[in-house]
């Protein structure tokens, strides 16, 4: 892209951002609802608790089990994922109940966490796996399952036995959809360790909006979304860019 | 030879004086669903020469190619590489794909290098080995260029070099030109001879451009619509000792053509 | 996967899962776990009550609403982003915010404005789908073929023709690729919403029986839901697939 389109969409971009806290301004002085703070009502509450370190402490509490669920999750489901693109056997018996699992709110589960695995770390690792399970494991499979023919009989005429077949073309050409299958999982598990702390741990982010809520302190609950929504989006995009960056597109098999 | 130009039929075993490097007997080969590509196809190929299989399109031309590399099993009949009986891919045949097969994220120089490294090559020495075959395919200087920076033309002769480097004796050739401009094509097939008049590979080359078909083969094997079976093998015996503008031009060059044209004819019909 | 030389349909392999749940409910080593049969005697038991029924006409009206809400503006905004280029730029930063945040967190606010009945429940489902929709939308409407639509004007076919005959046709295959999505969010945020709310629908349901332990209830109630999210997402899968032939070869 050249400097003016570039320079022309980040002025859009810009703007499109000003334009819309400006709406919320408006309708905060309304205001819509009492409920509904005005921007600057909410970034000011933003400020200070960022200030004060709330934010801060709250995170650290929800980052944890998040990090903790996706990765378990990203090995266990690579793993599954990679035994179901290999084996026929394996995908007969699993895939069907990943493509359920995916496509089922399974988020109904969270309140039964609790019976097990009480409302502590536990239960929030739970939740983050319960929710990004099957997209990662979809993703390896799909990755690894539609390999290049072409590279596979390629590999075949020049004699790779099993080992190189996977570590030298499975792997590698699976490689972009299994790492973008890993980002995906990580914006379910936020949506899972929110759902937790909202449910059934009063803690971390989540328990900041239920807190403020009950106080009717509707500039603090509404920065704290905003910072949750914010976090999530800000480090998903980071994810991307550096996903495009490693796993560049034509140099992925097509 | 006994039949210096056209050969007609497959021929017996006891004609053929030197053992030939690939032997394909009886190839039959029927897909799950009852749809039969190849029905007895038989001929010789003899060492040092390079074979054409050509044919109507979807005529079973690349799935006889791929029972010869051992990538498809046939269903019944078989092949004899240097008088043994093929059961699988083996070293001393290496194949060239049509839509070239390199690995996207991999450099030239390893996608050269892949067969090797397959092997269990030492890194330094498969590098070694593949730089001179990506200096005799013209590719110096694009070493670390990966192959969506490449033309199809030289993403081919990755894909050849690649072939070349295993140094297998045997060269099979799936519609190797087939993706490439019709200008690029000419200048390859030269290349090619070229290169088998230095290396001394025995060839097996599949395509459906009868003008390559003469231009490049010491034999062409003609099959017919599916199921296929041998039609005809054709030794159009050309002198390429001249210029390849000449040899176009022969009429050595335009009977052949001419002959196989018609020979295929009827098969287009109906 | 075959057994004696016949192709076993890949859906049976539920049918084991099924009874590995029900040995692992028969062995007792879960409580929360009730073996499958109870589960299924269970169904019938939920299903006819009033409770259900209430329930059900809750979150299908809040599902329904939220959904038509949902298709009709992310269609509409997805043709628009696919179209025009300066729309597209403007609105795929905020899409892509919200397509992939936890818009669960956005619950809480919503209860405290429109308060604990079926407007956040709809609006919930509304904001769960419409994303997904706009995006799988505009992608469908920029993978036309500009090949086809050249064709079009060639043939002298005005805007409105070019659009209701050869765009959304072309469009259909991520068109409905982004419904089948934005369905299964729907349904994930109308069960979300409900969860979070606790005192109306199937959430209440799920909260009574967790809180009493009625756990063959429980569970019974999701395999409803889960065959309800099955279904839909086949039924539109099932015209996906119809389109898919051309999916690859415009």
């Amino acid at each position: 892209m050249s400097a003016r389109p570039r320079l022309l969409s980040w002025t859009l971009r810009i703007a499109s951002i000003v334009f819309v806290f400006a709406l919320w301004e408006w309708a905060g002085r309304i205001p819509v609802s009492i409920a509904f703070p005005t921007f600057t009502a909410a970034m000011s509450a933003f400020r200070e608790m960022i200030l004060d370190g709330t934010f801060a402490s709250a995170y650290a509490e929800t980052i944890g089990p998040l990090l903790v669920g996706v990765l378990l999750t990203a090995l266990g489901g690579m793993l599954a994922g990679l035994v179901m693109g290999l084996s026929p056997k394996a995908e007969w018996l699993g895939l069907p109940l990943f493509i359920v699992l995916q496509a089922s709110p399974s988020a109904a589960i969270i309140p039964l966490i609790t019976f097990i695995y009480g409302i502590g770390f536990a239960a929030k690792v739970f939740a983050v796996v319960l929710l990004s399970a099957p997209v990662i494991v979809l993703n390896s499979y799909r990755g690894i399952h539609n390999t290049p023919r072409s590279l596979l009989e390629m590999s075949e005429a020049f004699l790779a036995n099993r080992r190189q077949r996977i570590w030298k073309i499975v792997l590698p050409a699976a490689s972009g959809l299994i790492f973008a299958g890993l980002r995906l999982g990580i914006a379910q598990g936020f949506t899972g360790a929110v759902l937790a702390e909202l449910i059934i741990t009063p803690t971390g982010v989540g328990d900041l909006i239920t807190f403020y809520r009950s106080g009717a302190d509707y500039d603090y609950m509404f920065a704290s979304i905003f910072s949750i929504v914010l976090f999530a989006s800000v480090s998903l995009s980071l994810l991307q860019k550096l996903e495009q960056r490693i796993f560049r597109p034509e140099m992925r098999p097509t | 030879m006994n039949h210096p130009h056209t050969d007609t039929g497959p021929r017996s075993t006891a004609e053929l004086a030197p053992e030939p490097a690939v032997r394909v007997q009886d190839l039959t080969k029927e897909y799950p669903g009852g749809i039969q590509a190849l029905d007895k196809v038989t001929f010789d190929m003899p060492k040092g020469e390079l074979t054409s299989i050509i044919g109507p399109s979807g005529c079973g031309k690349t799935t006889t190619l791929k029972i010869i590399a051992g990538l498809i099993e046939p269903s019944a009949g078989e092949v004899m590489v240097y008088g043994k009986a093929v059961r699988g891919p083996g070293p001393e045949r290496a194949f060239v794909f049509q839509e070239f097969a390199l690995l996207p994220w991999a450099t030239v120089l390893r996608n050269v290098a892949f067969g090797l490294e397959l092997r269990g090559v030492g890194k330094k020495e498969r590098e070694d080995m593949a730089r001179e075959y990506i200096v005799k395919m013209n590719l110096a200087g694009f070493e670390d260029a990966y192959p969506h920076q490449l033309s199809g033309g030289m993403r081919q002769r990755v894909g050849l070099a690649r072939a070349m480097a295993v140094d297998a004796d045997i060269l099979l050739m799936d519609e190797p030109f087939a993706s490439v401009d019709e200008q690029i094509r000419r200048k390859f097939q030269e290349d090619l001879l070229h290169l088998l008049s230095v290396e001394k590979k025995s060839v097996v080359f599949v395509t459906h451009s009868i003008e390559e078909a003469v231009y490049v083969s010491d034999q062409i094997v003609i099959l017919t619509r599916g199921p296929a079976h041998v039609s005809k093998v054709v030794r159009p015996g050309i002198d390429r000792s001249g210029d390849s503008q000449e040899i176009r031009r022969s009429p050595g060059y335009l009977d052949s053509v001419e002959n196989i044209w018609d020979e295929l004819r009827e098969y287009l019909e109906e | 996967m075959t057994l004696l030389g016949r192709r076993i349909p890949m859906a049976f392999s539920l049918a084991i899962w099924c009874l590995v749940w029900e040995v692992i409910g028969r062995m007792e080593v879960i409580s929360l776990i009730p073996p499958f049969t109870e589960v299924l005697r269970a169904l019938f038991v939920v299903t006819p009550s009033q409770d259900f029924k209430t329930a059900a006409t809750i979150t299908f009206q809040a599902f329904a609403i939220g959904m038509g809400l949902g298709l009709v503006v992310g269609i509409v905004m997805g043709i628009l982003m696919g179209r025009i280029r300066a729309f597209g730029e403007l609105m795929g930063m905020w899409v892509n915010i919200f397509e992939s945040s936890p818009l669960t967190a956005i619950v809480p606010a919503l209860m405290a404005i429109l308060g604990f009945g079926l407007p956040t429940m709809i609006v919930t489902v509304f904001l769960f789908s419409v994303w997904v929709i706009a995006l799988d939308t505009q992608v469908g409407v920029e993978r036309v073929n500009p090949s086809l639509i050249e064709m079009g004007r060639s043939f002298g076919a005005n805007n409105r023709i070019l659009f209701t005959r050869i765009v959304f046709f072309a469009a259909l295959p991520e068109l409905l690729a982004g419904i089948r999505l934005g369905l299964i969010r729907g349904l994930k945020g109308v069960i979300i919403g409900q969860l979070l709310i606790a005192v109306v629908g199937v959430g209440y349901l799920f909260e009574l029986y967790s809180r009493n332990f009625l756990m063959p209830e429980f569970w019974a109630l999701l395999i409803v839901i889960f065959g309800f999210a099955f279904i839909a997402s086949e039924i539109v899968g099932y015209f996906e697939r119809k389109v898919s032939f051309y999916a690859k070869s415009r």
